[in-house]
């Protein structure tokens, strides 16, 4: 419990003296509760400071921290490989390996770049089929050489394009989804920052999936639910609050297993802290997911993917 | 075959205007009682006004043009399986609303009411002419086919059963994508319903895709695609992004036949386009060389 949890806690116990007192006494206090409600309510929401749109665009600054802030901040000697071994190399997905503490992994991410010339070469993070594919020839490489693999996602979407029907984006996503549910390694899967539907989810399947505190990870954007659902683009905030795209909804909603605190106002104020906050969760994951035997591994991931939905029968 | 139309109508002649009930109300010269437009319908692709009883023995196909109709998937399930074969998984599995989307159970229970079916796939156990199959049969009426919670598990156990029966799969896709009003619960369902079609190919069973009109988005980017077989209906519309999204983002008109079956055989991405009258035949012959059964012992 942190200091305003407690402080909520008095309140609520004041609260209860008081209306025992009243019962009592007879004396109307009602007012005095009424502050303390006042009171309590202020803190819950210096508690929840943040909407889930205010949340959506924290998760798309221009500043917050990328792929590179992670390389840097997290892997050792990490060596970069390219293509897919069939059309081109797509550098909206950056893949390669190195070290994470004294593991070897292989480290794939969504590369989002942080000034238009990079935003141009890097497609602003959005993948064609050959990004899917470099990234499920490099999990496939992994699985080969036992290596972990650690995927960080960070897209709006996977590309809407000509070119990425006519090659089989639909096909690419598919195949990721099928292999990644059967590969024999580890993987870890975090959402850095925005994570934008199939394409997002291509590098998601995942033994554990995390959300930094302020990412967000979507079946649609809000924008686009606004303008599908309720017929107004202009009502992205609104849709925001229903899709629950936030990390603390969908842990709640066991879509993903654990989210990692960014440092105060978001993760663009510390990138070298978030990355640390991230190095730690990873490091303790591979520790846990390297001791289990890939059997096992594969099978507890089957079961995991399985039960994510809720229904009645 | 002798045709409806041919009975009554002399088609060199013949020229009909479709007409709404109420303008023909509004006509004085027409007796708007003694008219049914239920008979007819208009084919959206050519144009030609067809009379229904004939467009019906037609498996819902354009005698003129080859349009081939969206289908509900009860009518998919009377035209591909055999009669008295089939007996159905999960009946009962019922949507929730979890993530309280407004809206979303109103619209739930008045599609299960006016539909008769409680979500947008059926799944079951069948004879194709005398082979067992497991299927699936994706409802494009119910919120556009979409995929939530309960497609994604209905699919999912339907596999697994095919497992323990160690019989193949076969999917009929139609389908908007994964549904918004269940957020990340329905894009999951894509990774559930591929981990399992992953399971049931591990276990050396066949599965075969059909895909019909429209196929997009997440069902495009998890099962339909992940056949091993992959047929598609004539001129269904294929793709994982809608096209008015690539035009916008691409700022371009697309060419017609742009996500199209005849596009994805184009691009390799289909086995083979099969028209709706000769689709039974089709699955059972593929069967039958899976199973090694020549001829029809």
């Amino acid at each position: 419990m942190n200091d305003i949890e407690i402080r909520i806690k008095e309140i609520d116990e004041k609260i209860k003296k008081i209306k025992d007192f009243m019962e009592s006494s007879g004396i109307d206090l009602s007012g005095e509760i009424e502050s303390l409600n006042l009171k309590k309510n202020e803190l819950i929401k210096s508690l929840n400071p943040k909407s889930p749109w205010e949340i959506v665009q924290i998760a798309r600054q221009k500043s917050r921290p990328n792929y590179e802030d992670y390389i840097d901040g997290i892997i050792d000697g990490f060596i970069e490989f390219h293509g897919d071994r069939n059309f081109r190399d797509d550098a909206a997905i950056v893949g390669g390996i190195g070290f994470i503490g004294k593991f070897p992994v292989t480290f794939i991410s969504h590369a989002k770049g942080k000034n238009i010339e990079e935003n141009v070469k890097r497609n602003f993070g959005s993948p064609h089929p050959e990004g899917y594919r470099k990234a499920l020839r490099l999990m496939k490489q992994a699985e080969k050489f036992k290596r972990p693999v650690v995927c960080f996602i960070d897209t709006s979407g996977a590309y809407c394009g000509v070119g990425a029907e006519e090659r089989g984006q639909g096909e690419a996503i598919a195949r990721n989804l099928l292999e990644m549910s059967d590969l024999k390694t580890p993987i870890i899967s975090v959402v850095i920052g925005e994570g934008g539907s199939g394409g997002a989810l291509a590098l998601g399947v995942a033994d554990r999936v995390f959300m930094l505190e302020n990412a967000i990870y979507s079946v649609i954007s809000p924008e686009g639910c606004a303008s599908i659902l309720l017929k107004d683009a202009g009502r992205a905030s609104e849709a925001a609050n229903y899709l629950k795209l936030t990390s603390r909804d969908l842990l709640e909603l066991k879509v993903i297993d654990g989210i990692i605190k960014e440092p105060s106002g978001g993760a663009h104020n510390d990138a070298a802290l978030t990355a640390k906050n991230v190095k730690k969760v990873l490091i303790d994951t591979l520790n846990e997911l390297t001791k289990i035997s890939v059997y096992d591994l594969v099978e507890k991931r089957y079961e995991k993917i399985r039960s994510i939905g809720v229904f009645l029968e | 075959m002798i045709m409806w139309k041919d009975l009554f109508v002399q088609r060199k002649y013949a020229t009909l205007k479709v007409t709404q009930k109420s303008d023909l109300a509004k006509d004085e010269n027409v007796n708007a009682e003694n008219i049914d437009v239920d008979m007819f319908t208009k084919c959206p692709s050519c144009g030609e006004i067809l009379i229904n009883m004939d467009l019906e023995s037609n498996l819902k196909v354009c005698l003129k043009c080859n349009h081939h109709f969206r289908i509900g998937g009860n009518e998919r399930i009377d035209i591909t399986f055999d009669k008295g074969s089939i007996d159905y998984f999960d009946t009962n599995m019922k949507s929730l609303n979890p993530l309280k989307f407004p809206n979303y159970s109103e619209k739930l229970k008045s599609l299960s009411k006016s539909l008769g079916i409680n979500e947008a796939v059926i799944t079951g156990r069948a004879k194709i002419e005398g082979l067992d199959v497991c299927f699936g049969v994706m409802e494009p009426n119910f919120i556009m086919g979409s995929m939530g919670s309960v497609v994604g598990e209905k699919l999912s156990r339907m596999f697994e059963r095919a497992i323990d029966m160690k019989l193949p799969v076969v999917v009929f896709c139609a389908s908007g994508g994964a549904r918004m009003q269940e957020g990340m619960l329905s894009l999951s369902q894509m990774a559930k319903v591929s981990a399992a079609v992953k399971k049931h190919s591990n276990a050396g069973l066949l599965y075969i895709s059909v895909i019909t009109d429209p196929t997009t988005g997440g069902v495009t980017a998890s099962f339909a695609s992940l056949g091993d077989i992959i047929i598609a209906e004539p001129k269904a519309t294929i793709g994982f992004a809608g096209r008015r999204v690539i035009e916008q983002t691409i700022k371009q008109k697309l060419p017609l036949e742009f996500q199209t079956s005849e596009f994805m055989l184009e691009h390799g991405f289909i086995d083979m386009i099969v028209e709706r009258n000769k689709m039974k035949e089709t699955l059972h012959n593929i069967l039958k060389i899976h199973l090694g059964v020549k001829g029809n012992e």
